[in-house]
């Protein structure tokens, strides 16, 4: 007998308290609409741990059923739910990390502006993700994936009346859109061949086709197109582009959604349908690339940022790229297991950084920050622990998942694990190029707020550098705990969690694998080690140099710009990708929409039509308003007329 | 020995006369009287059908357009008088406050 | 024989009578001539056979109505009609519309209606036999024209009556 885990709770009880606050909260003090806020969140938190709790009297998969959605024909859509173990893994991810920073929120809001705004969007925002995530079919799973791109619009234009934070709402949402796109043709493919998109029932089907050999076939495109929609969501190439823009939005905006729970979407969804990715190599091996190439890319724009907020951006999708990556080479679990202990540590970093710029007053710009290790200790400490763990020191969460890929990436093709080594000791080094920057040396900054930042979070009545209070510091020590205790758990033991999730159908596959592993398991065991010493030394070798650069020898860096100039400079732009963009995109839709759509055919043909509409009828009006001139004998003269008329129709009429 | 159509025909006469002075006239109680001439000759249409067709309705009901004649005149009349002592004129053109 | 010349005679002054109406610029003229087309009527009406229809028309029609015109034109002192631009719509639409029905219905008569003569005196149009028609098949509308002369007298005297009459006096205690 299947237990009725009333799931449907987990998505609808932030939804409740999103419409409270949304609806009622602009009357409520900033306790009460905290209150409210936390209140829902935390129990999706605890509902979600009460469900962890049943996961051994359970059958899993476990579906739950809320209500009949769609019926149309043969095709029919529920609104269901499914619980396995990667939902579970996800589920408390989203839940525990979304609470944390709920409560961040509290603080850091605190002294802005349409405060029951921001929680109605936060909590608006996990129903979403909760949707998407213990989705029973596509269908459901779209829903909360436009939704999580909705609030995202919502939260990263916050400060709406902030032209640059309104624009970048926008260009996030567009730039997701045009993923969805890809995502909705695969869905509609979809359709079209397997009649339905429950999860289970197009897994069984899939699972009876054989694997594709060429590289176009059905499942190829379903997989590439699924891709497009991921590249938009998880912001990897060429979709990447809103990232950045969005740390517009508050920095609990960015950790929640940018860092730990709506990025990983895209991640998720791929994990989701490895029945299809592992029958359509081709489609697996475009993943592997596309994430391959973002993590490069992005760590070599990170490297030469000097906002703390972009370089953590970029660090973000170059680490998105390694989940990418895993999925590739079909090491699925390893891919969740780096996005959990990302979800912890990405999310420490951005929350500190959130604590660094309430402690200087709403600077952003590391080049005027630097010895606020006496000043602000915990978030010092704490960044230390994620900064640590995200360049892959053991034995920090983030050694266990990063070396676990490059294990795996290694076994899809040596190339992906040399960039993947590469880009971890670009990673090491900005990252500790930022610690330095931000914590050593002298304070470069002027200590008082600074009026016209960017950032909009300002703390007036503060001109000193202060720590900031419990309730943003203590989610801060929690992350920081399982920054260092989350990849504990070890990947070995994670994949064997997951592994009814991803090999129930390749379940030949995986005796093959195993038999195969048995026999050669003390070379490769050799190899492992060997590999993972490297990785580690790719580690401190960019801790190394960020300390030779930032700290022993300051002046270094500016010199090294000077030298490579021209090329410096592209990389501090990004290499010009957004220019590119509006000059590709942007500019021929705007000016083809002005020149075609506005004046051509919408004043043109359709207010013509209307203005012309009108003036006939005034004109018929105006001539036909002499008939009433107030003259009895014209009057008359009409009335005779009207007579003559129906006597002559009579006569006619009896004479026929 | 005077076929029906005669007598029609003069009723057709008189109405047609009827018809032109209310359209031609400028005074008033001359409109009205014309009026009245286009009744006589229905009245007169009505006498010739009733005989006919060897029906009495016929003459009841010039009967009752008698009737409705009269009253018509009466209050006719009493409106033109008090057009005259609003408007200071009896000619129809001049009554024209009904134009906008 | 006797009964067409009859017919012929009053027939030509009941339009000259009406052509007269149109042509007089005097209302008191107008008048004139309109009893003079009733009293024609009236004969008309006779020879059809209707004694009291005809005693009906001379008694109410030419006796009381034109009576009421003819004090109207005294009491408001009409005087000849002046000339002002008119309508030009009653001219250039009425009357050629006015033309184009009578010709029609000249034509439809003409044609289509029989050559049977009408008897003079076919009909006994007696009082006796329109009183028992009045009051057997016509009772209804007998009363209601009742009713519609008593509702045309008190419009009468509300419209006409002079503005002070009906204000209230100044001796009104309520």
């Amino acid at each position: 007998m299947t237990p009725d885990l009333h799931l449907w709770l987990i998505p609808v009880l932030p939804l409740i308290g999103a419409s409270i606050n949304g609806l009622l909260g602009r009357r409520f003090s900033r306790q009460a609409v905290a209150g409210v806020a936390l209140g829902f969140c935390g129990a999706a938190f605890a509902w979600a741990l009460w469900v962890a709790m049943q996961l051994s009297s359970l059958a899993l998969p476990h579906t739950e059923f809320l209500a009949h959605w769609i019926r149309a024909g043969s095709f029919q859509v529920d609104f269901a739910f499914y619980l396995d173990q990667l939902s579970l893994v996800m589920l408390l991810v989203v839940t525990g990390v979304g609470f944390l920073i709920h409560v961040y929120s509290v603080g850091y809001m605190w002294e802005e502006g349409g405060f029951y705004r921001f929680f109605s969007y936060l909590n608006l925002f996990m129903f979403f993700m909760l949707t998407l995530v213990l989705a029973n079919n596509y269908l459901q799973m779209f829903i909360g994936w436009e939704g999580v791109g909705l609030a995202s619009y919502l939260l990263i234009g916050f400060w709406f009346v902030k032209d640059s934070a309104a624009s970048a709402g926008k260009k996030a949402f567009i730039v997701n859109r045009i993923g969805d796109f890809g995502f909705l043709i695969a869905l509609f493919l979809l359709i079209k061949h397997f009649g339905s998109l429950d999860f289970q029932a197009v897994f069984q089907s899939i699972s009876k086709l054989s694997p594709e050999t060429a590289g176009g076939g059905l499942l190829t495109s379903i997989g590439l197109l699924l891709m497009v929609g991921a590249a938009g969501k998880s912001a990897q190439l060429p979709l990447y582009v809103w990232l950045p823009d969005a740390m517009e939005g508050p920095t609990p905006v960015s950790a929640l959604i940018h860092a730990a729970t709506m990025v990983t979407a895209g991640v998720y969804m791929v994990a989701r349908s490895h029945v299809i990715f592992d029958r359509a190599p081709t489609a697996l091996m475009v993943v592997a690339i596309v994430g391959t190439l973002t993590a490069l890319f992005a760590a070599t724009i990170g490297i030469a940022q000097t906002d703390i907020k972009k370089v953590l951006a970029y660090s973000t999708i170059s680490q998105l790229g390694y989940m990418f990556m895993a999925c590739g080479v079909a090491a699925y679990s390893a891919g969740i297991f780096h996005l959990m202990t990302h979800a912890f540590f990405k999310g420490l970093l951005f929350l500190g950084a959130g604590s660094v710029i309430h402690a200087v007053g709403g600077e952003q710009d590391m080049r005027r920050m630097g010895g606020l290790r006496e000043h602000i200790p915990w978030t010092f400490w704490t960044m230390t622990v994620a900064t640590l763990a995200i360049a892959g020191i053991p034995p920090f969460a983030g050694f266990f998942s990063k070396d676990e890929i490059l294990w795996r990436a290694y076994q899809g093709s040596w190339v992906y694990w040399g960039i993947g080594v590469f880009t971890a000791f670009l990673t090491s080094f900005y990252m500790f190029r930022l610690w330095f920057m931000t914590f050593f040396g002298e304070y470069r900054g002027n200590g008082q707020e600074s009026s016209a930042h960017a950032s909009g979070h300002s703390s007036p009545g503060h001109s000193q550098i202060h720590e900031s209070p419990k309730v943003m510091l203590i989610p801060l020590a929690i992350l920081a705990v399982l920054s260092l205790t989350g990849g504990w758990i070890g990947s070995v033991r994670f994949e064997k969690f997951l592994g009814p999730v991803f090999y129930t159908s390749m379940a030949e596959h995986a005796a093959l694998a195993s038999g195969a592993e048995a026999a050669a398991v003390h070379e490769m065991a050799n190899l492992e080690f060997v590999f993972t010493l490297i990785s580690v030394a790719a580690g401190l070798l960019g801790l190394w140099l960020a300390w030779l650069l930032y700290c022993r020898r300051p002046q270094l860096p500016q010199r090294i710009a000077d030298g490579l100039g021209r090329f410096y400079y592209a990389v501090a732009n990004k290499y010009y990708v957004d220019e590119l963009y509006a000059i590709l995109f942007v500019k021929p839709v705007v000016e083809g929409s002005t020149s075609i759509l506005w004046h051509g055919i919408d004043q043109n043909v359709i207010d013509q039509t209307v203005n012309d509409s009108a003036d006939g009828a005034r004109q018929i009006s105006d001539s036909a308003r002499h008939m009433q001139s107030g003259n009895l004998r014209s009057y008359a003269g009409w009335v005779a007329a009207g007579a003559a008329v129906l006597i002559a129709y009579m006569i006619w009429m009896g004479t026929r | 020995m005077v076929p029906l159509s005669y007598y029609l025909i003069l009723g057709g006469i008189l109405f047609a006369c009827g018809v032109c002075g209310f359209l031609i006239r400028r005074n008033i109680i001359t409109i009205f009287m014309s009026i009245e001439l286009m009744l006589n000759g229905v009245n007169l249409t009505f006498v010739a059908f009733a005989a006919h067709w060897q029906r009495l309705s016929g003459q009841i009901f010039v009967f009752f357009v008698m009737v409705v004649a009269a009253a018509e005149a009466a209050v006719g009349l009493a409106i033109i008088i008090s057009v005259y002592r609003t408007r200071e004129t009896l000619n129809v053109d001049q009554v024209n406050l009904l134009k906008l | 024989m006797i009964h067409l010349t009859l017919f012929l005679v009053f027939g030509a002054i009941c339009v000259a009578g009406a052509v007269n109406l149109l042509v007089q610029r005097h209302p008191i003229n107008s008048a004139l001539s309109l009893i003079a087309v009733l009293a024609s009527l009236a004969v008309e009406y006779l020879l059809l056979g209707a004694e009291f229809v005809a005693a009906v028309q001379v008694i109410v029609y030419a006796g009381a109505i034109m009576v009421l015109f003819v004090f109207t034109i005294m009491l408001l002192n009409a005087g000849e009609e002046e000339r002002t631009r008119g309508s030009r719509v009653a001219m250039v639409i009425g009357i050629p519309s006015l033309l184009i029905g009578g010709v029609l219905l000249a034509w439809v008569l003409v044609r289509h209606s029989g050559t049977e003569a009408v008897l003079a005196g076919a009909l006994p149009g007696s009082p006796e036999n329109v009183a028992w028609m009045l009051f057997h098949e016509f009772l209804l509308p007998f009363e209601v024209t009742s009713v519609l002369i008593l509702i045309a007298i008190m419009g009468a005297v509300v419209l006409a009556a002079r503005p002070e009459a009906t204000s209230t006096g100044p001796g009104k205690e309520s």
